[in-house]
């Protein structure tokens, strides 16, 4: 192989990305194969996530179906996993809902997806040392909770308010092992996610004019930062929080 | 489920509109006090109360709180 010295690449890294099936986590997982990068992919949909493989080609080192809000599932897909120089933690739900109706049950729905499952993830892929010495890890939280509290997205913002909480804890004492832990902000990006009807399109249109840039994110937005994030050009940045949001939360 | 107790229902999602205001054919979407969150307290009642899941459509597509009723009654 020609000697590579371009820090952002991802040549010769291994990766795993979560929620692999659709939208960032897909998007992700395709970026970071071009950039050179064997990657790992788990998701729960079959199908969906086949399509990722086949779209990855040689590129997949292998594909994990789990369901991660699953113990059993997690603890197989850390068994099964190979060395890891990265992993980007995708796998992520939505709510859109006023916080009077955020019962616990609404809010144990949101934590169980958004917050425990990727922290489950997190702790044992560290303590099984699936995490090599210098890798890196993101995690996709949002903007929501902690630089945008727009109504109706308390209950997701305050599970990604989490998740940034023990990112920072995560980076401190990870960094024992040189393990950097970061996470991405998106603002609103145009995934399967956000078109589930609870906001009408035309809702979504408006609401898009109010980004400094005048657009929603893209995926590939998103996933270009987590590039970044993993490879060598950011070997000194951990604990941090990334805003990716066209200028929204200025 | 019927009616009058749908109209008290959506009535409650209001703060500064008289509960006297609103009858089955309350052109909801012309009151002053309407706005993007009422339409989430909206969804969110309907979930809560009558364990249907509407769409943001649903109440787009819908003049008056009959209408948004009907509409509630055919997931039922």
């Amino acid at each position: 192989m020609e000697m590579n010295n371009n820090p952002f690449s991802l040549e010769g890294k291994t990766v795993l990305v979560t929620g692999a099936s659709s939208g960032i986590g897909r998007e992700t997982a395709l970026i970071c194969s071009r950039m050179g990068a064997t990657v790992v992919i788990t998701a729960r949909d079959q199908e969906r996530l086949q399509e990722t493989r086949e779209q990855l080609g040689e590129h997949c080192h292998a594909e994990v179906i789990a369901d991660l809000t699953n113990p059993d599932d997690v603890a197989r897909l850390v068994e099964a996993l190979p060395e890891l120089d990265g992993a980007v933690l995708c796998a992520g739900n939505s709510t859109t809902l006023p916080l009077q109706f955020g019962s616990r049950e609404k809010f144990d729905d949101m934590f169980n997806v958004n917050f425990f499952a990727p922290v489950e993830l997190l702790r044992l892929m560290y303590k099984k040392k699936a995490l090599k010495k210098g890798s890196s890890v993101v995690l996709i939280a949002s903007i929501g909770g902690t630089h945008s509290f727009m109504p109706g997205n308390g209950v997701y913002g305050a599970s990604k308010a989490a998740l940034n909480s023990v990112m920072k804890y995560a980076a401190r004492e990870f960094a024992s092992r040189k393990v950097r832990v970061n996470s991405i902000c998106p603002g609103m990006v145009d995934t399967p996610l956000i078109h589930r009807g609870t906001i009408t399109e035309e809702q979504l249109a408006e609401d898009a004019k109010r980004y400094p840039l005048g657009r929603y994110g893209q995926p590939e937005d998103i996933a270009n930062g987590a590039v970044y994030l993993l490879s060598d050009a950011s070997s000194w940045l951990t604990g941090h929080d990334l805003v990716i949001d066209g200028g929204f939360s200025i | 489920m019927n009616i009058q107790d749908f109209v008290e229902n959506f009535s409650a999602q209001f703060d500064d509109t008289d509960a006297s205001v609103f009858t089955a054919d309350t052109r909801f979407k012309e009151l002053d006090e309407w706005s993007s969150l009422t339409a989430l307290s909206i969804i969110a009642m309907i979930d809560d109360e009558y364990d249907v899941i509407i769409k943001g459509n649903d109440i787009l597509n819908s003049d008056t709180i009959q209408d948004l009723y009907n509409i509630v009654e055919k997931h039922l």
